[in-house]
């Protein structure tokens, strides 16, 4: 029995449980909550451990299901596992199960929250699951909506409103545009072989006697690149992300920094870049000028910041511009280096904001004016946050550094000049302001009141989980990069055409680069 | 003659006769309670229409004036369901109507009696007709509320406009048999075949598009719309916004895509800037609304846009995806409507709205489920209803660049939608202060009522299956 379904059905079902249950059992809500989550957190390391032995269904997918849903439109349930998503859904299912176990905080209208994040749980994974592009974007809106809700409904802050409000306006447009592309490239194709089956597509473009037209790709390419670039905060389209996050409750700014921000970059590798070719080549110099944007303009924003959120959401937009640089590359280990990166920055991102929500409940501030010195009175968290901070500055031994160093490694041969102004973006404007929000909230002698740290196993256990996720895949980066490389290859192949060989880098040689990579990260 | 295509009309018009008479001998305590048997009456109808097949020959009565074909029988089932969720809601509403609530549902089946006719107009005679009985039934139903000012005013903006507009309609009519000689479809087809750029004929067919403009509340016709639905009773403006709106969405099928096709393939551009600008112009001014239902009334206007994105493609796809748009804004207004009527008993403000969420957690779940329908948002009927809409204009995109630009439009008007939306669940479960938490206790067949307008917009988005596959068989009745 596949353990994919039950991945992201576990937590639809405790949504709809949850809504039959009296609002005022609300240790059983949050029960049903964590126990679904913890399910598919299980399911999804079964999955990750059975892949490599699972038989391999078409297209290169394993665990694959496919159900018939609306036969006259040829849209179809249809799920299914390789190396891009594999090491996705794994992080997913963890950020998912620390942020349902980190919202005790969660104190009025408990019973909707837990519906809408068991909603938004399912539908991310589901997401990511998706082999038909109409359940792609279904699942999508379906994880998305929530997102609106819950920051309206349980947010913070005086700029509550108008953080709700533009999240709400920036994602409907980036989602929508992204349903204008994919319809556009489903009537694309010639009548009678219309199909939203995202294996068969793949199948269908390799033939390069299938070609799209230039005139669809001219149309379809940028609205998917600007409706998905949207969605992850592509710069200069990133300004709903800080103040979206900073506002947001805990538990929704984990999931969708960590996990549902990743849709986008998914999205561009799995369906944007290997559909058309012949506008990657135009675009793509584009998006490597506007990832510096992301790198060097949100690092220099992020080192202004007083607010503890803040600073850690423009520091999360700013590690999305190597993930972009990665794919503006459109080479194999650069790409391999961007998924890296999505894996590492969920983790990153839902570990921190999962650590400034403990602040902001202990201390009741997140301007960094007023801390100081906290590491005394809460050593558990201060150590973790120092750790997770480190890593955003791409500290070895984090799954952050061996992404990163693969998308530089990538980048180098076509975008020289913008690599290295990025690995000084890395190195030393995000050296700049993590340091500096470690000195100021961690240390010094400002005296502090008594607060307590996370205490007991239960209480610590969502950090460890998202730290040792860090950890592991810093430290074995093969464990993600060898699914990937074997998964990407084809899409690279297909999204680099003709040049295919000037990007690839022979097969043989990739493996030792990749090596190379992953060496100094030991 | 052929009385015995018109069954479901008359058994209609028995149960409301009957309906009357039975109203003689009930006593005043119970009369309230006539509702639902006139409910129940009407869902045995709904029943026996299932009892035969659809037609795969359109069969046609009255000298080619009616005909009866797959569309007619769809329409005749989704007006019969609305009534039904109505009178249902109606019995709720009882209580607030002084006198001659017996009078009050029977009006309700005349309505009825002539949407179902409407949907089966074969000849501007008959849509003039039918149109008119559904017109006067809303003059009484609207400004029902006698002891209400704000009622007696709605009925008088809605008796001048729908004059107004039936006189649009007749001087097209006019003009259409002046010039072609013939006022039957099937005549007019053969005449616009040979003839398409009569010019009178085309100010005649232009004013008949004003006149049916009208009913469904489209750019530049719109006017009215906020007005009536505010000042409407509630079950009322239910009616209005989805039976008034669909009936005058299967009469443009009828006379625009049915009769004169060659005339309408001439008028797309007309038809697009109409739903573009009615798109955004419901969506814009529906931004600072209060009263909800006034918002209803401007977000109405904007569906009326939407629906008229799936006329503007003139072919197969784009109307069946109105039908099934329209079969999703059926379930999800009924339930919104249902909500306001049991929630908003003294003023129709959002603010009224405050505190739902503990005074009742089913109204509040269901209007939140029908807010977000309306949206369009996944998995509910408002997003298959919204993406069957857009595909089937983006389709259109390769022969007119234009329908790119409606798409864009269209979308602009779904996010701008949604602000306005939230607005109104942010009410529901956000206001600080909530002046009256007394809890709502909802009967059983209002729960009931709620109970199908949640299965219905849940299955509409979660198994498009079925119902596409009645739409696209149902719009196969139009032959392009």
């Amino acid at each position: 029995m596949s353990p994919l379904p039950y991945i992201f059905c576990l937590p639809l079902l405790a949504a709809l449980l949850i809504v039959v249950i009296p609002r005022n059992y609300k240790f059983v809500i949050r029960g049903i909550s964590l126990l679904a989550t913890f399910g598919s957190l299980v399911a999804a390391i079964t999955m990750f451990c059975q892949f490599n032995g699972a038989p391999i269904m078409e297209g290169g997918f394993r665990f694959v299901q496919k159900i018939s849903w609306v036969e006259s439109l040829g849209i179809n349930y249809y799920v299914g596992v390789d190396g891009i998503n594999l090491g996705l859904i794994l992080m997913g299912a963890a950020v998912a199960f620390a942020a349902v176990a980190v919202s005790n905080r969660i104190q009025t209208s408990e019973k909707e929250f837990y519906i809408l994040l068991m909603v938004m749980i399912g539908g991310i994974l589901g997401a990511f699951a998706s082999l038909d592009l109409f359940c792609f974007y279904f699942f999508h809106e379906l994880a998305l909506v929530p997102t609106f809700i819950m920051i309206g409904v349980w947010g913070r802050g005086e700029n509550k409103n108008f953080a709700t409000f533009q999240i709400t306006l920036y994602l409907s447009i980036g989602a929508l545009l992204v349903l204008i592309g994919l319809i556009a490239l489903w009537l694309s194709l010639p009548e009678g072989q219309r199909t939203f089956d995202i294996v068969a597509l793949t199948e269908y473009f390799k033939d390069p006697a299938h070609r799209m037209g230039s005139g669809a790709q001219h149309l379809i390419f940028p609205l998917l690149l600007f409706g998905f670039g949207i969605l992850v905060s592509l710069w200069p389209f990133h300004s709903w992300a800080p103040l979206g996050y900073g506002s947001a409750p805990t538990a929704t700014a984990m999931l969708h920094a960590g996990v549902l921000k990743k849709f986008g970059l998914y999205g561009l590798i799995r369906i944007a870049l290997p559909f058309m070719p012949d506008e990657v080549k135009s675009w793509m110099h584009i998006l490597a000028y506007l990832c510096l944007g992301n790198i060097l303009f949100c690092g220099l924003v992020a080192i202004r910041q007083r607010d503890l959120n803040l600073l850690i959401g423009n520091s999360s937009v700013a590690h999305m511009g190597f993930a972009f640089l990665g794919i503006a590359s459109v080479s194999l280990i650069g790409i391999t280096g961007t998924i890296m990166i999505m894996v590492a920055h969920g983790f990153l991102a839902a570990l921190t904001f999962a650590l400034s929500g403990y602040l902001y409940e202990q201390t009741g501030t997140l301007d960094m004016e007023k801390m100081g010195g906290l590491l005394r009175r809460l050593p558990f968290i201060g150590t973790v946050m120092i750790m997770a901070m480190l890593a955003g500055c791409g500290l070895p031994g984090f799954a952050n550094f061996p992404g990163e160093a693969m998308v530089l490694f990538g980048s180098w041969n076509q975008f020289s000049l913008i690599t290295v102004l990025a690995v000084w973006g890395a190195l030393v404007i995000g050296g700049v302001y993590m340091l500096r929000a470690i000195r100021t909230i961690w240390h010094g002698d400002k005296a502090q009141p008594e607060y307590a740290d996370a205490a007991g196993l239960w209480r610590k256990f969502p950090y460890a989980l998202l730290l040792a996720g860090l950890l592991v895949f810093g430290c074995f980066p093969r464990l993600l990069t060898d699914p990937i490389k074997s998964s990407a290859e084809p899409l690279v192949r297909m999204a680099a055409g003709e040049g295919a060989k000037a990007v690839l880098i022979a097969p043989s040689d990739d493996v030792t680069t990749i090596r190379a990579a992953t060496h100094l990260s030991k | 003659m052929n009385f015995s295509l018109t069954y479901l009309e008359l058994a209609v018009v028995a149960l409301a006769l009957g309906l009357l008479l039975l109203e003689l001998w009930t006593p005043t305590a119970l009369k309230p309670k006539l509702g639902y048997v006139a409910a129940a009456g009407l869902a045995l109808i709904l029943g026996w229409s299932f009892a035969d097949t659809i037609p795969s020959e359109s069969a046609t009565a009255f000298s080619q004036m009616y005909v009866r074909d797959g569309l007619a029988l769809f329409f005749k089932r989704f007006f019969l369901m609305a009534a039904i969720l109505v009178l249902i809601m109606s019995v709720e509403f009882s209580d607030r109507i002084r006198m001659g609530v017996g009078e009050f549902y029977v009006l309700i089946l005349f309505a009825l009696t002539g949407m179902m006719f409407a949907s089966s107009a074969n000849d501007l005679i008959m849509v003039f007709v039918s149109l008119e009985l559904i017109t006067i039934s809303f003059y009484v139903l609207v400004s029902f509320q006698r002891s209400r000012m704000g009622s007696l005013e709605a009925g008088v903006k809605y008796l001048i406009m729908g004059a107004l507009s039936s006189a649009f309609l007749i001087f097209g009519i006019a003009l259409v048999f002046g010039s072609a000689g013939t006022t039957n479809f099937d005549g007019l087809l053969q005449v616009t075949k040979g003839a398409a750029d009569d010019k009178v004929l085309w100010l005649g067919l232009l004013l008949v598009l004003a006149g049916l403009g009208f009913k469904i509340a489209a750019f530049p016709f719109q006017m009215w719309a906020p007005d009536v639905y505010q000042g409407a009773p509630t079950p009322v403006t239910a009616f209005l916004a989805v039976g008034s709106k669909a009936a005058g969405i299967v009469l443009l099928l009828r006379v625009f895509l049915g009769a004169v096709p060659p005339v309408t393939g001439q008028w797309t551009k007309l038809l697009m800037v109409m739903a573009a600008i009615t798109i955004l112009y419901g969506n814009l001014c529906a931004i600072p609304q209060r009263n909800l239902k006034r918002l209803l009334g401007y977000s109405s206007i904007a569906n009326a846009g939407y629906l008229l994105l799936g006329l503007s493609v003139l072919n197969a796809s784009g109307c069946s995806a109105m039908l099934y748009y329209l079969a999703g804004y059926l379930f999800t207004l009924a339930a919104a409507f249902t909500v306001i009527c049991l929630v908003a008993r003294e003023s129709d403000d959002i603010s009224s709205l405050a505190g739902l969420s503990q005074r009742s957690p089913l109204l509040a779940a269901c209007l939140t489920l029908a807010m977000v329908s309306l949206g369009g948002i996944p998995p509910l009927a408002g997003f298959f209803g919204k993406f069957l809409l857009l595909k089937s204009i983006i389709e259109q995109g390769p022969v007119n660049p234009g329908y790119y630009c409606l798409a864009g439009t269209a979308l602009f008007g779904v996010v701008v939608s949604l602000y306005y939306y939230f607005g109104v669940i942010r009410a529901i479960y956000l206001s600080k202060e909530a002046p009256d938490l007394t809890p709502i206790t909802v009967s059983v067949p209002a729960r009931l009522s709620l109970g199908v307008c949640v299965i219905g917009m849940f299955y509409l988005g979660l198994f498009p299956q079925t119902a596409l596959l009645v739409a696209q068989e149902a719009v196969s009745a139009l032959k392009f």
